[in-house]
């Protein structure tokens, strides 16, 4: 019943903390235009425009895709807006693919972004109603107390977020686009960077950045045409749950096992760790690394942090993860998703320049939302399924 | 394409509510999947529309994932859009074959915040939003244009009011409704020229729900199958001085696409929030003089922002379904002055 | 005209006013703050109590009405140590934010700990709430000022994983 669908065309901007130099629609369309570049297309090639993002009060705008309509060459054309929390970016690729599969386009272009600079992103992250009390400071604070669970059941080293964190930042001194990039970053310069909220110190957290991601994905015989060989999408799984009953485990979410185990089955994955040759994931903090090895079926239950300890996710591990640097080096919310599955894409493609990894088949793409409860993943595949 | 038919539809809408979202939400849901005859857990993906700027909170949607059946973990997707685009996106996703039935929701309270105010976000960040111009003065400029373009009155607009407000006497869920009379209402100050207070939206607080599925599930039913035969949205640009405000082409297009013309139409579903903008998506639809419009008063009577658009697809399909009618068109907008449209053509078996 | 610098960015302030309601299962969990008593709902006898109530029981999305007061002591199923400022918080920095089980209550409720050293935090504490003085109890969470060990034992992390 699906029809194929293959990613031809990539681009992303420079992630930075403040994209001064472009206005929003400057911001997508630099992204946009990179991607049409990369497939030898231009805005008149494409069907649909699919573009998400988080929060409008990241940037004061509401709606903004409506203004930015005919910047991102929408006009005349379907437009939808996806917003699914930080999972946006995966789930507006998901959706797009959607619309190949489904034989409705030929041709759809796909956007995440995040213009965060023009508004403030950790009071919009903090808005509560007046009938809460705000106990806690941004992402960070909600999410440490879940790492000192995970901490507690896995008997984890303290360390382990520090050499995650390192692994990233090094790999994004190789990613000339990533927003955070420090030449002599080492284990020291982690350890004793401030403490935010414990145990998750300043330079295992994730920047706030503007930028944008750009897809272009095509049908079967379209994308066998294009100027670079296509990433083939084997399989696409979402999957949400509340964010608070009792019994919830929020440190390894039923959600994410579930999106994971719907993704192999379609993807005839049976041994992930070893049919997987590299992975982009959602770790805004650290110690996500370790938490999500285990969720997504790389390590077994309280042994993620072995992985992380092993090397088995540096570049030249058996399952290189955030070989981009990852959101730990770039975070633009809205795109952080989508830069998951790009990444993976471009891996394999063989265009991640320094970062790539030899050999690339198979790839996955990543990205989760809310209070750990919405998930998207995307398979990619250099053979046809 | 594969057929889609909807099964069930319901609707909540109040001038203004005390009860939070997932409360409104909650006895919608129930009622809208009873009338599916499908388990929730048997209804394979879920989708919803709403906007975090029109709750004043961000991650808005999150919150109302406990009225609806997130647990176990479900498919699940938001767009900050229409509850009609959530509609689109789950016809998209059955069309894919990865799913067989879909639950759409979607809310939104006006209330809470000025809305006139708060649409004002919605335009050009840099160079428009800071005249806080109201959506009402928005729209008035539009009306203006039209009005000269076309030749029609005051009192062609006027008339649209009393018709809708007339209709939504038989609609339960219409806010505003009764009779009125034209001369009297053209009597009144505008509120921003040329629209008077009739002539603008009735705001209101509000749910929507409604499940859809493949004909296999459809026909299983019991009731009347009413198909979506043709589905299809667009987008002009947005910059108001850019575009004839007269006319939707995005709604012209749309239409063609989801093939409005291959038969006859009995009645149609406009969601057109001001009195001339049923004028102007008359003539986008292409549909003739004798054609009824809004037979359940519109947008215009009852204007649950997110939800209403939703609302004309699920009241047309209602229509049919109860036997008043066979083939009918409704049509969902989004954005100022008509910026954006989605079409839908409905089909009793 | 020629010589001026090209303008790079706008200040554009947004101002806008929400009138909340609070929703009646917010209101029921106010008003009891209001009377020292801590309101979590639930949707039927032997249905778990959610602190503070959402209006529908997340897993099964029945209506979760049914007022139950819960005790106001509980224990630390997980927490953090806060360093980072933030508008919205009027707290000392650094202070120890709490996920508290309430005696009674099925879901952690956030909060904040004090008179406890931080290094002493810990999942399985006991703690109970703090509450303000009888004439500034108000319709509002900030009514229980902060949460405080009770120096009870600790209750084992077995005992506390489901919660976790």
């Amino acid at each position: 019943m699906a029809n194929l669908c293959g990613v031809i065309g990539i681009g992303q901007t420079k992630y930075d903390a403040k994209r001064i130099d472009v206005s929003m629609p400057g911001l997508v369309r630099e992204a946009a235009l990179r991607a049409l570049e990369d497939a030898d297309l231009s805005f008149a090639d494409i069907d649909a425009v699919v573009i998400g993002k988080a929060p409008d009060m990241f940037e004061g705008v509401m709606l903004p895709e409506n203004y930015l309509a005919d910047a991102i060459g929408a006009t005349g054309k379907p437009l939808l807006r996806v917003h699914t929390a930080g999972s946006v970016g995966g789930s507006t690729a998901n959706v797009a693919m959607s619309l190949i599969h489904a034989g409705i386009h030929d041709r759809v272009l796909t956007i995440g972004w995040e213009k965060q600079s023009e508004s403030n992103a950790m009071w919009g992250l903090t808005i509560s109603p007046p009938f809460g009390v705000a106990v806690v400071a941004g992402a960070g604070g909600y999410f440490a107390p879940l790492i000192h669970a995970y901490i507690e059941r896995s008997g984890a080293p303290e360390d382990t977020g520090i050499r995650t964190a390192l692994k990233d930042r090094q790999n994004a001194l190789l990613n000339p686009l990533a927003h955070l990039r420090i030449p002599d970053i080492d284990f020291d310069k982690i350890a004793n960077s401030p403490m935010l909220w414990d145990p998750i110190r300043y330079l295992e957290s994730c920047p706030s950045s503007d930028g944008a991601c750009a897809m272009v994905l095509a049908r079967e015989d379209l994308a066998e045409q294009a100027p670079t060989a296509p990433a083939w999408v084997h399989a696409t799984a979402m999957r949400s749950e509340p964010n608070q009953f009792p019994g919830r485990d929020a440190v390894n979410p039923q959600a994410g096992r579930d999106a994971a185990a719907d993704l192999y089955k379609q993807g005839k994955i049976s041994n992930p760790r070893k049919e997987i040759d590299c992975a982009e994931i959602y770790v805004p903090f650290s110690w996500f690394e370790a938490m999500w090895m285990e969720n997504l079926g790389f390590a077994p239950e309280g042994e993620g942090w072995k992985m992380v300890y092993e090397g088995a996710t540096a570049l030249d591990g058996d399952m290189p993860i955030n070989m981009s640097g990852g959101v730990l080096s770039s975070n633009a919310i809205g795109a952080s998703g989508m830069i998951r599955y790009a990444e993976a894409a471009m891996q394999i493609r063989g265009q991640a320049g320094e970062h790539q990894v030899d050999g690339v088949r198979k790839s996955m793409g990543h990205a989760y939302g809310g209070g750990s409860q919405y998930f998207s993943m995307c398979l990619f595949g250099k053979d046809k399924p | 394409m594969r057929d889609v038919g909807i099964l069930s539809f319901a609707q909540s809408n109040a001038k203004s509510e005390l009860r939070n979202e997932v409360e409104i939400l909650l006895p919608v849901v129930k009622e809208a999947v009873k009338a599916s005859g499908l388990a929730r857990n048997d209804i394979d993906f879920t989708c919803s529309g709403s906007s975090d700027f029109l709750q004043g909170q961000p991650f808005a949607f999150v919150m109302a994932l406990d009225g609806v059946g997130a647990w176990p973990p479900i498919k699940e997707s938001h767009v900050e859009m229409d509850g009609a685009w959530a509609l689109y996106e789950s016809w998209v996703k059955i069309q894919t074959g990865e799913v067989e039935s879909a639950l759409i929701y979607s809310f939104g309270k006006t209330s809470p915040g000025d809305l006139a105010e708060v649409l004002a976000l919605q335009l050009d960040p840099y160079c428009v939003t800071q005249l806080w111009p109201d959506a009402d003065s928005v729209a008035g400029i539009q009306a203006r244009l039209f009005l000269e373009r076309s030749g029609r009155s005051e009192r062609d607009l006027a008339e649209i009011a009393v018709r809708s407000l007339a209709d939504a006497k038989d609609n339960p869920h219409a806010v505003a409704k009764g009779d009125f009379d034209a001369a009297k209402l053209l009597s009144e100050p505008y509120r921003t020229s040329p629209l008077r207070d009739h002539d603008c939206p009735t705001n209101a607080d509000g749910a929507t729900v409604m499940v859809i599925a493949s004909a296999d599930i459809a026909r299983k039913h019991g009731q009347r199958p009413v198909w979506i035969r043709g589905i299809d949205h667009r987008i002009d640009p947005p910059a108001l001085g850019v575009r004839d405000l007269t006319r939707a082409p995005s709604a012209e297009i749309a239409a063609g696409k989801a093939r409005v013309g291959a038969d006859k139409i009995d009645f149609a579903e406009i969601d057109a929030p001001y009195t001339h903008q049923e004028l102007i998506l008359r003539e986008a639809l292409g549909l003739g003089d004798g054609v009824r419009v809004n037979p359940s008063g519109g947008s215009l009577c009852t204007r649950t922002l997110f939800s209403c658009g939703l609302n004309r697809i699920g009241d047309a399909y209602q229509r049919i379904a109860s036997g008043d009618g066979d083939r009918a068109v409704a049509l969902a907008t989004a954005g100022h002055c008509l910026q954006q449209n989605l079409v839908c053509v409905l089909e009793g078996e | 005209m020629a010589d001026a610098e090209p303008i790079k960015a706008i200040v554009t302030p947004v101002r806008l006013e929400y009138d909340f309601t609070a929703g009646k299962a917010a209101t029921l969990f106010l008003r009891g703050l209001a009377r020292k008593k801590i309101i979590g709902a639930r949707s039927g006898p032997g249905q778990p109590v959610l602190v503070p109530p959402r209006g529908a029981d997340p897993r099964t999305s029945e209506l979760a009405a049914e007022a139950v007061e819960v005790k106001d002591t509980g224990t630390v199923v997980t927490y953090s140590i806060i360093r980072v400022p933030s508008e919205n918080i009027k707290f000392e920095l650094p202070y120890a934010c709490v996920n508290v089980l309430l005696d009674g209550a099925a879901i952690g409720f956030f909060h904040v700990l004090q008179n406890c050293p931080l290094e002493d935090v810990r999942i399985g504490m006991r703690v109970r709430a703090k509450w303000v003085a009888d004439d500034k109890l108000t319709t509002s969470v900030s009514s229980i000022e902060y949460f405080e060990p009770t120096g009870e034992p600790d209750v084992p992390y077995e005992k506390l994983r489901e919660n976790t």
